[in-house]
């Protein structure tokens, strides 16, 4: 597994021969805001106005497998919402996890389903459960709970036993 | 936020979204494009539990499809952080009910590699004899239910009888048959009883030559191959574009298995083929399937032949659960048991993503922990929920009676799609 890497300079050093980093940062420079290495799972922080071109570039790079999004509301912390993407490789045989963090207010990220269609139940699901929209989506509406329902009940100030 | 503390003054929440609010029909008479709607399901023997499609037909051509899910939805991710770690092993078995085993090791291994815990070689052997029995147990299910989707009714009654004996095995391990929750973080729950290996090798003894039988009745029966194949194509760009997984996926034509690409709990260290077919229809998932329970039992004999000896949990007494007979003599195990029961073990912080290859695709576990005794939070990444999304593609411009053999085919279970 290795020595945990816990900045991004500490991984870019130690992992510079990755595929996904490599890809990344020759395409776009600023994307990648923080990473980590831990566990023997990388995770790239992804500024959120740059998910799109960034999932389009490891597409490309081999990263042909999206597994899973999904997020964690770090409430009462700011910026609130860690939309969290799986990717995963089948050549390489590698996962690499990224994250955008995402404001409480008006909490919105741009759709990846144009790059893979697998995202749209995915995000359908934390519209759903965590009240983050999705840009560009192309029918955002609830999944698992019914049409009317009030509030998002992964957020954590949302009680384990709902509202009654 | 809204407010909420007033509702007893809201309105009477309907029951039912309107068909109209999924799919627009174009009723008009005599019009090229004439089609109607047609609802399926929520309560419908062909769609294996509470899945609803609401499909828009031309004359018995299936134009659009949508799938209308969330019936089953009971929260569990939501439940899991209020539970301590240990606690949530049971929950996992509530997803998918027909591989219990599969998701508790899924569960199991993402909190072992939070803890960074080293697990004894004896219980990831056991752990994969037992992942193969579910698969067999699932495998089983699935192909009765699916032929007698089909109208071939004889073969569950052939399959379930060898499902029995899989679940009195299970139940003689655990003390349950469907909800086993037999895994535990850091090894497993109890020894196994003396007989146990026998009774497993009676059963995987017998199972070789069952599946000829299931073969006998289906594979060389032409009603059947009608009905399979050619039905629900699905080409490999459109099975990885759509986030499809296991079985669909490999009788697509990609030759991708958890088992032996990303091996977890000593899966290396077992000989086996991944069945892979290029055909990509409805009949390449039923042969793919018949060979993985083939393979199945290869590996059950393996680990039955291989079998190691040792201790069943890890060495980590603030973690696993003692002994019984040392909380009788011992009285530090007799405290750490009550440590653990009473307030849960810390877990260090960090977050994991672990898979393993369920019998219907990739189980995955995302868990977050935030150094605390409970999970921060805890997702679950579902197959069914994935391959749902290929059913239009599947489907649309087939009949309608071709919905019910293709949502067979992907061995859709719903309650792991709703959580």
């Amino acid at each position: 597994m290795g020595e945990a890497l816990l900045n991004k300079e500490a991984v870019f050093e130690g992992l510079a021969q990755n595929v996904a980093i490599q890809a990344l940062r020759a395409a776009h420079p600023e994307a990648i805001a923080n990473a980590k290495f831990d566990r023997g799972e990388l995770t790239l922080v992804v500024a959120p106005g740059s998910i799109r071109p960034a999932c389009r570039t490891l597409q490309a790079a081999g990263y042909n497998f999206l597994e899973d999004v999904t997020c964690v509301d770090w409430y009462p912390a700011e910026p609130r919402f860690q939309v969290t993407y799986h990717v995963l490789s089948h050549r390489l045989k590698e996962r690499v996890r990224l994250h955008v963090m995402v404001q409480s207010i008006d909490p919105s990220v741009d759709s990846i389903t144009p790059v893979w269609p697998s995202a749209n139940f995915y995000e359908r699901e934390v519209w759903d459960l965590f009240g983050v929209r999705f840009h560009g989506h192309p029918g955002l509406r609830r999944i698992m709970l019914p049409e009317e329902w009030e509030g998002h009940p992964l957020r954590k100030d949302y009680p384990v036993e709902g509202y009654r | 936020m809204p407010d909420y503390s007033d509702r007893h003054d809201m309105p009477e929440i309907p029951g039912f979204v309107e068909t109209s609010t999924l799919v627009v029909p174009r009723p008009e008479e005599g019009s090229k494009d004439h089609t109607m709607v047609l609802n399926m399901g929520p309560q419908h023997p062909s769609t294996h539990g509470v899945l609803r499609v609401v499909l828009e037909i031309d004359g018995e051509t299936v134009v659009k499809l949508v799938a209308d899910i969330g019936y089953l939805h009971t929260g569990i991710e939501k439940t899991c952080e209020a539970k301590f770690y240990q606690q949530v092993v049971p929950l996992t078995d509530r997803i998918d009910y027909l591989c219990p085993m599969t998701n508790n090791l899924a569960y199991c291994l993402a909190i072992e590699k939070l803890l960074q815990l080293e697990i004894p070689e004896r219980a990831q052997w056991m752990r994969v004899l037992l992942n193969e029995l579910t698969r067999l147990n699932s495998h089983l299910v699935w192909l009765g239910t699916h032929a007698m989707d089909i109208g071939a009714l004889t073969v569950f009654l052939y399959t379930f009888r060898e499902r029995e004996e899989i679940l009195r095995i299970f139940e003689h391990l655990s003390g349950q048959r469907m909800m086993t929750s037999y895994f535990r973080i850091g090894g497993l729950a109890l020894d196994p009883p003396l007989d146990f290996f026998d009774s497993v090798q009676a059963l995987i003894k017998i199972l070789p030559e069952k599946i000829d039988e299931y073969e006998n009745l289906l594979t060389g029966n032409p009603i059947f191959i009608n009905r399979l194949k050619n039905v629900g194509y699905l080409s490999a760009e459109d099975a990885i574009a759509l986030g499809v997984t296991g079985p669909p996926l490999r009788a697509s034509g990609v030759d991708w298995d958890l088992r032996r690409d990303m091996p977890y709990s000593s899966y290396d260290k077992f000989r086996f083929q991944v069945p892979v077919s290029n055909d990509g229809d409805v009949w390449a998932r039923y042969i793919v399937r018949l060979q993985e329970m083939r393979e199945s039992v290869k590996i059950c004999q393996q680990a039955l032949d291989g079998m190691p000896e040792g201790p069943i949990k890890a060495d980590a007494p603030h973690v696993v659960l003692p002994d019984r007979e040392k909380m009788k003599t011992q009285m530090e195990a007799l405290i750490y048991h009550f440590k653990i029961v009473t307030e849960g073990f810390q877990v260090p912080t960090g977050e994991v993503y672990q898979a393993v290859e369920s019998p219907r695709g990739e189980m995955g576990y995302y868990a977050v922990s935030d150094g605390t005794a409970k999970p921060y939070r805890v997702h679950m990444r579902n197959p069914s929920f994935a391959t749902l999304q290929a059913l239009e593609t599947m489907c649309v411009g087939r009949l309608i009676a071709d919905v019910v053999a293709v949502i067979g085919s992907i061995d859709i279970v719903l309650g792991e799609i709703d959580r």
